[in-house]
């Protein structure tokens, strides 16, 4: 709601008030929360998605309750798995089929860059072939990693951003960080 | 345990089994490509032997034993559910032309195992009625678990779209985060 609000007033006063808002934020803020999902699972990455669809996990309260087994009603394409070469052409066409606005998730590091699949029979990642919003890694991710990416992809539609995001570790235990820069050479902290 | 089937072999085929090996309870007949479906064909009716049940088939490429004539050694693996006992039987075929007769007729299970050994080795097999790919397309060139083949050469069916990120650096850029997403404006992955 709040990113609606920043966009809204409430116009006049007793009785017959009203709102304006700009019709986009509107648009972007009803879509976020109503979301239609294609689950294509191929791979063990299936299980996982299962148990963060279940009731423990409750994905329906950011209204992606419904799986729709047809792409025509679909708005989020779930690629949950490996992928492989032979399997792309598929994968391709339920794309083309889903009706804009479409959004994809790469849930799992199979589907997001090929995992430890680095052969002829893998796709090294779904952004190959179809343009990704929100990567998932994880093998497989836990449910809460699931909503986490969810949640980022709600956010990306409110702002209207298409760049591909990857879902963050959140929750390193103390210390952790800065172990593991001197270890890989990397820069995690900003 | 299952020397019996060696000797009877031995016996029956004397010259035309090459050698014969057991350890750890594995039995292993190396019989000449000529005789190969003569031998299953006894190894199965053979009422001292009765290796009923057909378990596996494939190839092993030995490109590094030095000789030409005997690249691929194709197993195939028969176990009979009565005396309890396993034989392996191995033909060594040469690189140019490796063909070898089909087993079907022995036992019929072998039609799917050997198109995967074609499909993944260029074996190919005399007799088959649909020697055909069987988990690679029919696009796909050359033969994957042959050890010349570059692993990592893909073939795709789909063609890779511009401008996709090598692999995945997920800690690298501060995006991802689910929570304080500020919007960014399309960025390069760089
Ligand atoms: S990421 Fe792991 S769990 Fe998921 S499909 Fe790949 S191998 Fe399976």
């Amino acid at each position: 709601m709040a990113d609606v609000e920043l966009e809204t007033r409430v116009v006049g006063g007793g009785d017959a008030g009203f709102v304006t808002t700009k019709f986009e934020a509107l648009l972007a803020w009803a879509r976020k929360y109503s979301l239609f999902q294609y689950p294509f699972a191929t791979a063990c990455c299936g299980m996982e998605f299962f148990a963060a669809a279940s009731p423990r996990y409750d994905i329906a309260r950011f209204g992606a309750e419904a799986p729709r087994f047809s792409p025509r009603q679909a708005d989020v394409l779930w690629v949950v798995g490996t992928i492989s070469q032979r399997q792309a052409p598929v994968l391709k066409r339920i794309y083309d089929q889903m009706t804009e606005p479409k959004w994809v998730i790469a849930f799992g590091t199979c589907a997001s860059c090929g995992g430890f699949y680095d052969n002829y029979a893998t796709v090294p990642g779904i952004d190959k072939i179809l343009p990704v919003d929100v990567m998932i890694p994880g093998c497989p991710p836990r449910p809460e990693a699931v909503l986490d990416g969810l949640m980022l992809l709600q956010q990306k539609i409110g702002d209207g951003d298409r760049t591909t995001a990857v879902v963050k570790n959140t929750q390193l235990p103390d210390g952790a960080e800065e172990k593991l820069e001197r270890l890989y050479n990397i820069r995690m902290r900003p | 345990m299952a020397r019996i089937i060696l000797d009877r072999l031995k016996e029956r085929f004397g010259a035309d089994v090459l050698e014969t090996s057991s350890q750890h309870g594995d039995d292993v007949a190396v019989v000449t490509p000529a005789r190969w479906r003569e031998a299953a064909e006894f190894v199965r009716t053979d009422p001292r032997c009765a290796c009923d049940y057909f378990v596996d088939l494939s190839a092993i490429d030995c490109c590094d034993n030095g000789d030409p004539e005997a690249r691929f050694e194709v197993y195939v693996i028969a176990y009979s559910v009565a005396r309890k006992h396993r034989v392996r039987l191995k033909v060594r075929l040469p690189e140019d032309n490796p063909e070898v007769d089909t087993l079907i007729p022995v036992w019929v299970g072998a039609n799917w195992m050997e198109r995967e050994c074609f499909d993944m080795f260029g074996v190919r097999f005399k007799g088959h009625p649909d020697l055909r790919r069987i988990l690679l397309y029919e696009e796909f060139k050359g033969h994957p678990l042959r050890k010349d083949y570059p692993a990592q050469q893909a073939q795709p069916l789909v063609a890779y779209r511009e401008g996709t990120y090598d692999k995945l650096r997920p800690f690298l850029a501060d995006e991802g985060m689910p929570l304080d997403r500020t919007f960014k404006a399309a960025q390069d992955p760089d």
